[in-house]
């Protein structure tokens, strides 16, 4: 080990594209290093779904020549990231952790993939992930429970949960997640990492396989917010395959993050700090305040009228969006086909029967519900009206602050199996992250603080649309100024 | 939105959503979600008189782009996932009755 790289090393991106660069780590042994501390121990965590050594030491032999070419080698150049398994990678298992997809390999790279690899980085492998996206744990993952590097007995979160622990556990520097409702944020909160969502349109959903398409984004997990800042940057831009991301140029996060910002107006919306919070969260997160306001930075109290509504709202859109999304899977162009039918519609039937669990199963029967004649009016336009008025709530207090911080999750990582048979209670674990889907907006989750258990937990920052630069500079003035850990003590 | 979920309903619904569901299943949705259901009703509370309806955060319209022609998926890489086919084709069940 090189002494430029601190304890925990795969683990800081920043150190390491520097220490490739001087020649002082080849990214062959980069990615070895991660391979062997998979080995060691994801049999403890179970972040991932599949890992292709072959393809990934391939990759970083690649990587290696372009740079003893003296050719550019991109921004990412021999740094491996794990992809989540909702993302299509050509020739790789995409399973989306269902058995639906169990043998389902994409024909094309999604956007990101096409980005990551003109930046030169090395695809490590598959995360773990609820089901199609759809949960708060991992839990609904068809093939195997991720377990929290700081507390195995506790869950990573999710859905995005193997991302967020394969980079808590220091398997891997970087990994993209997908967040729909939370499903970055959360688990980056649970796990003590950073994780982040784009405003809707920043990323192409080219290649995402689709959940609720209003909602969905995809964004990076990092040790820090540079790691952060690098691996957005490097995703980010117009794709004219996917129709709602937007032609904007990206700015050059990876040189801004670190610039403070004068006169940091803070929204505080004093519902959030209300009932149902966890102490240890609260407090650290009113700590975090106070580390801003000796910034310089100001605290203003915001109102989000609407707060209440967005649990509610998400599940009717999102739920509705995926029944649509996922009559896709019959049985007939890919995914699991029944051995055993009677015809046509029961082939279609008995395939999703048997192939999506339960959550997949109650999202699709509330949206077919609420799409059915005689409740869509009263359920579906009802919560797009009141998404609306979500997003007006946000557009007036954006008007009064900078950005809204806020707990990330209302608890630390709750204990594996405690809530899988309480959908509701379980959905309402996203209380925080959902407005931010609905509005389209951005947010971040940063590590604020431990628990008196020593479970991390997230602060959570919001900007207006497209002020991703804003959000990675604010929350790079907090962690400038602290010094949770960056990875949990198996990784460290 | 005050509905009550009978596992009839339950049954309705999986039947438009091509869901198959085992006599377990239809007892443990339809009390998981009516708990649901009680829960986002209270949207109704909300007065969203004359809001329109956000379907979508970005609220484009016509996002067209050039029409021109590019080399789509080739016949072996489209049909590589299917369950079955005949090496040129997607294979169904009959769809019409042969009986």
């Amino acid at each position: 080990m090189k002494s430029e790289l601190s304890g925990g090393w795969p683990a800081v991106a920043r150190d390491l594209l520097a220490a490739l660069a001087r020649g002082e780590l080849s990214s062959v042994e980069l990615t070895e290093r991660c391979l062997a501390a998979i080995d060691a121990r994801d049999g403890d965590v179970r972040a991932f779904l599949h890992v292709d050594r072959e393809s990934a030491l391939l990759q970083a032999q690649q990587a290696d020549a372009l740079r003893a070419r003296g050719e550019s080698p991109g921004p990412l150049a021999g740094v491996p990231v794990a992809i989540k398994d909702v993302i299509c990678e050509a020739g790789q298992p995409a399973t989306c952790a269902s058995r639906m997809l169990s043998n389902f390999r994409p024909p094309y790279d999604a956007h990101v993939i096409t980005k990551l690899k003109a930046a030169g980085a090395v695809l490590l492998g598959r995360t773990n992930m609820d089901e199609f996206a759809m949960g708060s744990s991992c839990e609904n993952s068809a093939f195997q429970a991720t377990r929290n590097p700081w507390d195995l007995t506790r869950t990573p979160g999710g859905s995005s949960g193997g991302s967020a622990a394969a980079v808590a556990a220091a398997m891997v520097p970087l990994s993209l997640g997908s967040d729909t409702g939370g499903s970055i944020r959360q688990p980056a909160s649970f796990c003590g990492v950073v994780g982040m969502k784009p405003t809707y349109g920043a990323v192409s959903r080219y290649g995402l396989i689709a959940y609720a398409s209003s909602l969905d984004q995809i964004g990076p997990f990092a040790t820090d917010v540079e790691g952060a800042a690098r691996l957005l940057e490097a995703i980010s831009g117009h794709d004219p395959r996917d129709s709602t991301s937007v032609r904007r140029d990206v700015p050059a996060y990876s040189r801004t993050f670190d610039q403070p910002l004068e006169g940091l107006r803070i929204g505080v919306v004093r519902e959030h700090f209300g009932e149902g919070l966890d102490a240890d969260v609260a407090s650290a997160v009113q700590a975090a305040l106070k580390v801003y306001e000796g910034l310089g930075a100001t605290l203003v109290d915001v109102a989000l009228p609407h707060q209440q509504s967005c649990v509610a709202a998400y599940y009717i859109i999102a739920s509705c969006e995926a029944s649509s999304n996922l009559a896709r899977y019959d049985g007939v162009h890919y995914g699991h086909r029944a051995e055993s039918f009677d015809g046509l519609v029961d082939m279609y039937s008995t395939s999703r029967g048997e192939a999506f669990g339960d959550e997949v199963k109650r999202r699709i029967m509330l949206g077919t519900f609420a799409l059915s004649s005689g409740y869509y009016e009263a359920y579906y336009l009802k919560a797009l009206r009141v998404r609306r008025l979500i997003q007006q709530d946000y557009q007036r207090a954006f008007e009064a602050c900078d950005v809204i911080v806020s707990p990330a999750s209302p608890t630390p990582a709750f204990a594996l199996g405690s809530l899988i048979d309480d959908p509701l209670a379980m959905y309402l674990m996203d209380i925080y992250t959902i407005g931010a889907n609905l509005a389209g907006i951005p947010g971040i989750s940063l590590p604020c603080g431990m628990t008196s258990a020593a479970l991390p937990v997230g602060l959570q920052l919001l900007a207006p649309a497209f002020e991703e630069e804003r959000l990675l500079r604010a929350a790079r003035m907090y962690e400038r100024e602290t010094n949770w850990p960056r990875v949990a003590p198996c990784g460290a | 939105m005050s509905e009550r979920l009978t596992p009839q309903l339950v049954e309705r619904v999986a039947r438009l959503a091509r869901l198959k569901l085992a006599p377990d299943e239809v007892e443990r949705f339809t009390g998981q979600l009516q708990q649901v259901l009680k829960y986002v009703a209270q949207l109704d509370a909300v007065d969203s008189r004359d809001v329109e309806p956000l379907a979508h955060p970005l609220e484009l319209t016509n996002v067209l782009r050039a029409d021109e022609p590019a080399p789509g998926l080739s016949r072996e890489a489209a049909l590589a996932n299917a369950p079955r086919t005949d090496g040129r084709y997607f294979l169904v069940p009959p769809i019409l009755d042969e009986k």
